[in-house]
């Protein structure tokens, strides 16, 4: 398939790798923010063909890994409502909340659907106008646009049985809390190329000037990411903190404009809390006035209360990149895919289940 | 249809639908059970309930499959299919003319794969209470082999399987509400006995036969990298994976590995034995995609993938079945 | 996060900007697209395909011109001068 095959040339991800090898002279540990890159990193066997003084540590680009407890508790709460249709992309089903899972809701009588598109999920509401069918907006950057359209054409051409529960999440502010924490060891970012095809990187020269950190938008496949930490390591070891695009083919400086243009009518900026990590200034996106209508917590009443997470479950760490998946003690032991602690080992990018998955239980 | 509880409504269904397709002559009889020849040879069973949905798939349905999947199982054990045996339950306000299609496909399945339904069964339950149609199937076969299974893989044998994988999963996705797309993907779902009865009339050594049916590659290799207490490298450049059911996998978020077969087997032969399994089995017309994917070693219980980059990544189980995926 | 994947756009319909949709090809299997955030979009063009949605026209160019380079290998990147 074009666009993909090219990127996954063994020979050329070797290539990298020597360079990378014969580039860096120090100690360095670098980000991906995103955990679609942490799939492809581990997936592909990546790690192998780095030099050992380059530390790739895993970030909290995990949508579904961040949305904290009580927010899927609400939703399976809206779910197991009756004439309810609860629609979600399947990354959400088996979340567990701090009772039930979307899954187990279904078990128990909720009709529970899986979607590809947001827009699948209004098409539904116009199909059964008898219905409330109501979508779990969960999503970076990178989703909220569609999402944003979700709503946009449901106010547009009338489709009243149809709302959202807003689960949206930003990456600069979690790039900031990351930098923020005092026992932060990161020294260059790998920044997600799908959240920059939208949002474009402009916001992440900011990020690069005030923290002096490199960062490198990067893209998904092997080649890319062997590309971006090349790049992020020469900035390294010349001292330079820019923000530098490794992902031309997709990326723009500006990002999509007409997609920012439908999420700032849509939504806007609010506080939220990351799961793992705690409540982050300016970090998600919550419906605009104009739209709040479409809020599903609001149109069903459903509370939204503090939940403890498990003692246990050391995802803040891991999702801050203070601990690899297999530093915890719980690793593969309490806490499994099947017997899950925690969100990353439930998520098919969390980086714990990553680890669990592709083998870096050794 | 209604709801009958074994009276008149029933007697018609048998009548009007199954006896006019599965034209075999013990079912004809009509007896409470079936009555089979004495056989020559150590027999094998085995017995699967088939749940699917949509009912109707590009390439199949739940009839055919019920007998596939069943017969397949048969071939796994080295045992030629004699014998079928079908249990439906309904679900009243099933549409006759489905149900007529579901019945002809699977008439149609035990006709090329040579065996004959010998007894059946059918109960209706209310509305709500069931996915249209659901089927079990108990088939008998006789083995032309001793016994394959895990216990017989050693070290040094050779994997191969017998073509492209994850068809069968894609076709069920592509027409499922909410995933839809169009696809020139028909599911892969087939007997497999005749590609097996090849392998053994050749003369090739069989280790271990299964079947790539739920989870897939992954699950079945894991099963038995378990069983054995043995470990299996695979090359992941050597797995055959058709174009589209790549790219229905990319845009899905899915790992064709985990995806099911409905027409798919791998099989286990000592490593000196494999080139000429793989011209067996490419000869048949069958497996045209046949191939060596990777061989046994002393190691952990576990199955390890040389990656396409040169990398080397373990091959898990799966927990639950895949879902697509935005992350 | 945001499995986006390439595909060719080979068919697009609507006229209203917000409602636009197309048709895109992943290997041989089309899929209903939306593409209201990539107007520009040609059909034979391959976008960037995110739940649903185009998010971006790929630039053919710029992938190409940044291959070539990775391929000739000698003109990767100059080598670093040393440590420092």
């Amino acid at each position: 398939m074009k666009f993909l095959d090219e990127y996954r040339d063994g020979e050329l991800v070797s290539e990298l790798g020597r360079r990378i090898a014969a580039t860096a002279a120090h100690d360095w540990t670098i980000m991906e923010v995103c955990g679609g890159q942490t799939h492809t990193i581990l997936k592909s066997g990546l790690e192998e063909l780095l030099p050992g003084n380059v530390q790739l540590v895993h970030g909290p680009g995990c949508p579904v890994c961040v949305t904290p407890l009580e927010l899927i508790d609400a939703a399976v709460e809206v779910a197991m409502r009756p004439g309810v249709v609860f629609t979600s992309f399947g990354d959400m089903l088996r979340v567990p909340g701090s009772r039930l899972s979307l899954l187990d809701a279904r078990a128990r009588g909720a009709d529970v659907r899986i979607v590809y598109s947001p827009l699948d999920a209004v098409e539904l509401a116009r199909r059964m106008q008898e219905k409330e069918v109501v979508f779990f907006a969960v999503g970076f950057e990178t989703t909220a646009p569609a999402n944003a359209m979700a709503v946009w054409q449901a106010a547009n051409t009338g489709v009243e049985n149809f709302s959202i529960v807003s689960a949206h999440v930003l990456v600069p502010p979690a790039m900031e809390a990351v930098l923020g924490s005092p026992e932060c060891r990161v020294q260059a970012f790998l920044a997600p190329g799908h959240v920059c095809a939208v949002d474009g990187y402009e916001q992440y020269e900011a990020v690069a000037n005030r923290y002096g950190v490199p960062v490198v938008v990067t893209g998904f496949e092997p080649v890319d990411l062997m590309e971006g930490i090349l790049g992020a390591v020469r900035q390294l070891e010349d001292g330079r903190a820019e923000v530098e695009n490794r992902y031309s083919r997709a990326v723009k400086r500006e990002g999509n404009q007409e997609a920012r243009r439908i999420v700032a009518e849509v939504f806007e900026t609010s506080s939220r809390k990351w799961r793992g990590i705690g409540a982050i200034p300016n970090s998600g996106l919550c419906l605009r006035p104009a739209y709040a209508s479409f809020d599903a917590l609001t149109r069903f009443g459903a509370q939204t209360g503090e939940v403890a997470e498990p003692e246990q479950c050391q995802a803040g760490r891991v999702l801050q990149g203070l601990l690899k998946p297999t530093g915890c003690a719980a690793f593969g032991t309490h806490c499994t895919p099947d017997h899950p602690l925690g969100a990353p080992m439930v998520s098919s990018e969390g980086a714990c289940a990553a680890y669990y998955l592709y083998g870096g239980r050794d | 249809m209604a709801h009958g509880g074994g009276g008149r409504m029933t007697e018609r269904l048998i009548e009007d639908v199954f006896l006019p397709a599965f034209v075999g002559a013990e079912l004809g009889r009509r007896h409470d059970g079936a009555y089979l020849p004495e056989l020559q040879r150590r027999l094998a069973v085995t017995t699967d309930c088939f749940v699917v949905k949509p009912l109707l798939f590009p390439g199949g349905s739940i009839g055919s499959l019920a007998v596939h999947g069943t017969v397949n199982d048969l071939a796994m054990c080295g045992a030629r299919p004699l014998y079928l045996t079908a249990g439906f339950v309904l679900e009243e306000g099933l549409e006759i003319a489905l149900l007529r299609r579901v019945v002809t496909d699977m008439a149609a399945a035990a006709r090329e794969s040579g065996v004959e339904i010998i007894t059946a069964d059918t109960k209706v339950v209310e509305r709500g209470k069931g996915d249209g149609v659901y089927i079990n199937t108990t088939g008998i076969g006789e083995c032309l082999i001793g016994e394959a299974g895990p216990w017989r893989a050693e070290p040094g044998d050779a994997v191969i399987v017998s073509g492209d994988l994850g068809r069968h999963g894609i076709a069920i996705l592509s027409v499922r509400e909410g995933i839809e797309f169009s696809t020139r993907i028909e599911s892969d779902a087939m007997a497999l006995w005749p590609a097996v009865s090849a392998l053994i009339a050749a003369g090739i050594e069989i280790h271990c036969l299964r079947d790539l049916t739920r989870g897939g590659l992954s699950s079945a290799l894991n099963e038995i990298a378990r069983a054995r207490g043995v470990e299996i490298n695979i090359d992941e450049a050597t797995i055959p994976i058709s174009e589209p059911v790549r790219g229905a996998c990319e845009f899905l978020g899915l790992d064709p590995l985990y995806v099911a077969n409905e027409g798919r087997f791998c099989v286990i032969v000592p490593g000196g034995e494999a080139p000429r399994a793989v011209g067996v089995l490419k000869s048949t017309g069958l497996a045209l995609d046949a191939r060596v994917i990777g061989a046994l070693c002393e190691g952990r219980s576990r199955v390890v993938m040389k990656t396409r980059i040169g990398g080397r990544r373990i091959v898990d189980m799966l927990s639950g079945e895949q879902l697509p995926r935005i992350c | 996060m945001c499995l986006a994947v390439p595909g060719r756009v080979v068919e697009i319909e609507g006229a209203e900007p917000a409602f636009l949709r197309g048709k895109v090809d992943f290997g041989g299997v089309l899929k209903e697209v939306a593409l209201p955030f990539t107007p520009e979009v040609k059909v034979g063009e391959y976008v960037l395909v995110h739940a649903g949605f185009a998010l971006q026209v790929l630039d053919e160019s710029e992938a190409r011109r940044t291959l070539d380079d990775l391929n000739q290998l000698g003109m990767l990147d100059p080598p670093p001068e040393g440590p420092g």
